[in-house]
């Protein structure tokens, strides 16, 4: 990376500053789960991907196992997966440097990288390998500062921290309700998932949700 | 090793092995327009669910108390358009009063 652009370097940091920084909610909820300060940051560095981060806590928060928790994350990082359809041909790197790629190949890195487009090729690796590398420092960084503050805070529920995580996932939803399809799935699972709470074994009803999607999607592909 | 451990082990495991996955493998398998359209439609799902859950329900119980305000903030805040920190500030700041003025 000779020469970034600057409006390239813009976008990067401008997206990772501010996405780093719900790392904050992150490592307050982690903590408010009832995860370690230690715990939390290592989700953030070795995981690193937000959405299967609260959902892992926020299952095995809610009284489910680990099994409920890591596929309930597991199915939210399937779309890392296809990012990465998207990057590899565009990055064109082997060895350690793939390695490296992967790990940083989240919704952040890719959205900069194919904004940058109209700019070339070079701009978009460019935005790629900022953009990843910038959302890793700041969420890591804002990952331990909200562990350490929920920490000190005592009991999560005289914060709104009991609060803030599901208001979290709601931030995290909404964008994506777009047709009526996606509107009417986030209350049928929504539904779903607090009608059988009470009958069937933690993380059930949000894995459950999942068959919902998959049949929701079956149907409106035919 | 507990629960919480292996939560954070297992996900961080599965989580990596999908991105290079797709680092990996043919691109004809996973661009399937169907697999795209699940995939779009999975985190509306789960995400929807645990709304709901983090929201209503304790244990195996289902509880309507402070948080219900709080995500009535967070509704509000979204319908206003507001950024993500607002929204998860105004449920907490909202879920807080309830819990300890009333």
């Amino acid at each position: 990376m000779s020469r970034v652009s600057s409006p390239t370097f813009r976008d990067s940091l401008s997206v990772s500053f501010t996405v780093g920084a719900y790392g904050v909610a992150f490592g307050a909820a982690a903590v408010a789960n009832g995860f370690s300060v230690v715990q939390s940051c290592l989700l953030s560095l070795l995981t690193f991907s937000g959405a299967s981060q609260f959902a892992v806590i926020g299952v095995i928060g809610a009284g489910g196992g680990a099994l409920s928790g890591i596929t309930t994350a597991s199915l939210l990082g399937i779309r890392n997966g296809l990012y990465g359809v998207l990057m590899a041909p565009i990055l064109k790197v082997r060895g350690a440097k793939r390695l490296v790629a992967a790990h940083i190949t989240i919704d952040e890195s890719t959205g900069v990288s194919l904004s940058q487009e109209p700019r070339g090729l070079q701009a978009m690796r460019e935005g790629f390998w900022l953009t990843g590398f910038g959302v890793f420092i700041f969420w890591n960084l804002f990952t331990l500062a909200g562990a350490l503050g929920a920490k000190a805070m005592g009991d999560p529920s005289a914060w709104g921290l009991d609060a803030a995580v599901p208001a979290a996932f709601l931030g995290l939803v909404w964008p994506r309700l777009k047709s009526s399809t996606d509107k009417s799935l986030a209350v049928v699972a929504a539904t779903f998932a607090i009608i059988t709470t009470p009958f069937l074994p933690a993380g059930l009803p949000i894995i459950g949700t999942a068959v919902i999607a998959i049949i929701a999607g079956l149907r409106s592909a035919k | 090793m507990d629960t919480l451990w292996i939560g954070v082990i297992g996900t961080s495991v599965i989580a990596y092995a999908l991105k290079l996955s797709g680092h990996s493998v043919p691109e004809k398998f996973l661009s399937h327009p169907l697999i795209k359209r699940i995939n779009l439609l999975i985190p509306i799902a789960l995400l929807s669910a645990l709304v709901a859950v983090q929201s209503v329900t304790t244990k195996s119980a289902i509880v309507l108390d402070h948080r219900l305000a709080g995500l009535g903030a967070a509704i509000t805040a979204l319908l206003f358009k507001a950024s993500f920190p607002i929204v998860v500030l105004s449920a907490a700041i909202t879920s807080a009063c309830v819990y300890n003025f009333f």
